[in-house]
């Protein structure tokens, strides 16, 4: 580690501290759901990043878990009548264990296949959707109430439902940063720069692999869950493959395996679609692959990748 | 006629719908293992280029009134064009980085060319009229077998297994093979293998849009068309592992074949099956059927 990363580290802690304040205010200066939707796709980025930018697993079917836990949430919540958390958790738990299985299945192969698989698997997810009663096929989930938080603070309150989605967040990010910084976030690396020398030098790397996908499964679903909540809406839309290219979109144009990037990427990418949506329809689709390839192209550090370099050249000590 | 207490027609008709869907496949598989064999990626606009080349067919006929025959010719060759120009302006670049970065550029030039047709055409699909030549049908005595659909099955296996020839049996399916083992030798042995890795890409595109044009009469010509189509495309190459030629055109067609019996027994799973399959051989044969671990 040299003097400038070391320099980038010792600041994080007063950016985190800049950044906490200001989610805490911003409900203030711009408009609550816009932010919360920003929180609940930041939060589906870092998760996804854990795993493709600290563990080198591309995953091309994310929405599965997003959409399965915000399923599980709309249904318990609505039908069964739970309180959100309780809702929150059971959407959370569910896209953990759905992470389990297919983690297990996928990780029997590596590289491009393993990104097939899980894309595959996912489609699997989507026609289940589609088919069964439970999940109101092409209508979705719709009219999921946000009752009140453990029985007592009403989340019809844009606001109060602010709060709570922006402390689930922040929650989901100590849990990703956590995980990076532990001494089983630095076996993830290590497998990611050079598999073979992990297994040399003992690890179970399949062992690793799978706990990381379930961790990022579960983050993904918890997301998805108070996504569902905000919205009251659980649709057919998070679980198609769109929605797992447009995490794979969102954290490689923030910055791959940086630790801020996909907040960043999602973000930009969320503005983008809401400031583009009515002035020119489905050319957003192509904007999306325009900016896709050009990050693949030219730009593959990503913003906050870029940022640590140009820090870094600058030689600030 | 029954079997199995199944009206025979019905079996008929489904096991027909099996075997073309399996054309598709294989055509759309054999081409995706051409250009992972060479170029070491995965081509997600492949579904694109596909939809592609039933749309160049339905402009050139309704437009330009140019017939079905010539399409089946010029569109694979437009769009193999563009596979071209693909291959040299972009994925040359990503060679010598990791190979999921042409699965992602590529993934970008399939939202783009989605998002173009859908702006264009929209969503609600277009339809392309089965060519005189080949319109009506001949009763097989147990099922009634449209003349086109016959067509489709013989001039995709025709094209899947003249592929199969050059690659395995001419000077130019040699030149390829050997870079595929090793791209490095190959050139100082005085080869041109970028140009080989551009016709290459070049034409595993083109044969994408080849399945385009013949699969244009008989689906709605749709912007959508190709991305439902390519993620089953995806398990079937999980299924059968790129590893051999033949064994992309075999799984492919097989996992048609069972499809349409799914069709036939068990409706409610047919648009899963292939995947079950799928992690069923994960299971049992993580390298897939035909597969070098």
């Amino acid at each position: 580690m040299n003097s400038s990363e070391t320099f980038l580290e010792s600041k994080l802690p007063l950016l985190f501290a800049a950044l906490f304040v200001l989610g805490l205010i911003a409900p203030f200066a711009v408009y609550p759901t816009f932010l919360m939707k920003i929180l609940c796709y930041g939060l589906f980025a870092c998760a996804f990043n854990l795993l493709l930018g600290f563990a080198g697993l591309l995953s091309f079917g994310h929405a599965a878990f997003l959409g399965t836990a915000g399923y599980v949430c709309g249904l318990m919540v609505r039908d069964v009548g739970v309180t959100p958390e309780v809702g929150i958790l059971a959407g959370t738990v569910s896209a953990g264990l759905l992470g389990w299985l297919f983690g297990w299945l996928a990780i029997k192969r590596t590289g491009i296949y393993f990104a097939m698989i899980t894309l595959a698997l996912a489609q699997m997810v989507f026609f289940l959707a589609i088919q069964i009663k439970e999940t109101g096929g092409e209508d979705g989930l719709q009219g999921v109430p946000r009752g009140h938080l453990f029985g007592l603070l009403d989340l019809s309150d844009n606001i109060a439902m602010y709060y709570l989605v922006f402390a689930i967040f922040c929650v989901g990010f100590f849990i990703i940063y956590r995980t990076i910084h532990s001494p089983f976030g630095q076996i993830l690396k290590a497998i990611r720069e050079n598999e073979p020398r992990a297994i040399s030098l003992g690890y179970d790397v399949n062992k690793f692999k799978l706990i990381a996908f379930i961790i990022s499964a579960a983050l993904a679903g918890m997301a998805g869950a108070t996504k569902t909540l905000v919205f009251q809406l659980a649709s057919l839309s998070d679980v198609h493959w769109h929605a797992s290219g447009e995490v794979v979109l969102m954290t490689l144009l923030g910055g791959l395996g940086t630790i801020l990037g996909p907040l960043v990427g999602a973000a930009t990418i969320v503005a983008l679609q809401t400031q583009l949506a009515d002035s020119v329809g489905s050319w957003v689709t192509v904007i999306m692959g325009a900016i896709f390839v050009l990050c693949v192209l030219s730009f593959r550090r990503g913003m906050v990748g870029e940022l640590q370099a140009l820090i870094k050249r600058s030689g600030v000590n | 006629m029954e079997i199995f207490g199944i009206p025979t027609a019905l079996l008929g008709s489904q096991l027909l719908v099996g075997l073309i869907n399996g054309s598709f496949y294989a055509i759309l598989s054999l081409g995706l293992a051409i250009i992972f064999g060479l170029l070491n990626i995965i081509n997600f606009a492949h579904g694109a280029q596909y939809m592609m080349g039933a749309f160049v067919a339905w402009i050139a006929l309704t437009r330009f009134g140019i017939n079905y025959w010539v399409s089946l010719i010029a569109a694979p060759l437009i769009v193999g064009i563009v596979g071209v120009l693909i291959e040299r302006l972009m994925l040359r670049r990503l060679y010598k980085l990791d190979h999921l970065y042409g699965l992602l550029l590529t993934f970008g030039l399939a939202l783009i060319f989605e998002g173009i047709f859908r702006d264009q055409f929209g969503i609600s699909g277009e339809s392309y009229e089965v060519p005189e030549l080949l319109s009506g049908g001949v009763n097989l005595g147990f099922m009634f077998l449209p003349i086109y659909r016959g067509w489709v099955i013989i001039a995709s296996l025709t094209v899947c297994f003249g592929t199969w020839y050059m690659i395995e049996r001419t000077k130019l399916g040699a030149y390829l093979r050997a870079g595929t083992e090793n791209s490095q030798i190959v050139q100082a042995l005085g080869i041109n293998v970028p140009l080989l890795i551009t016709f290459t890409y070049g034409y595993g595109v083109a044969l994408a849009a080849f399945a385009g044009v013949l699969a244009a009469p008989i689906f709605q010509v749709n912007p959508l068309m190709g991305s439902n189509l390519i993620i089953v495309v995806f398990a079937v190459v999980v299924i059968g592992g790129m590893g051999s030629i033949m064994g992309s055109i075999l799984t492919g067609l097989g996992l048609g074949l069972i499809e349409g019996l799914t069709k036939v027994f068990y409706p409610e799973a047919s648009s899963v099956v292939v995947f079950v399959i799928m992690v069923i051989v994960l299971l049992v044969r993580p390298a897939g059927l035909f597969g070098k671990s």
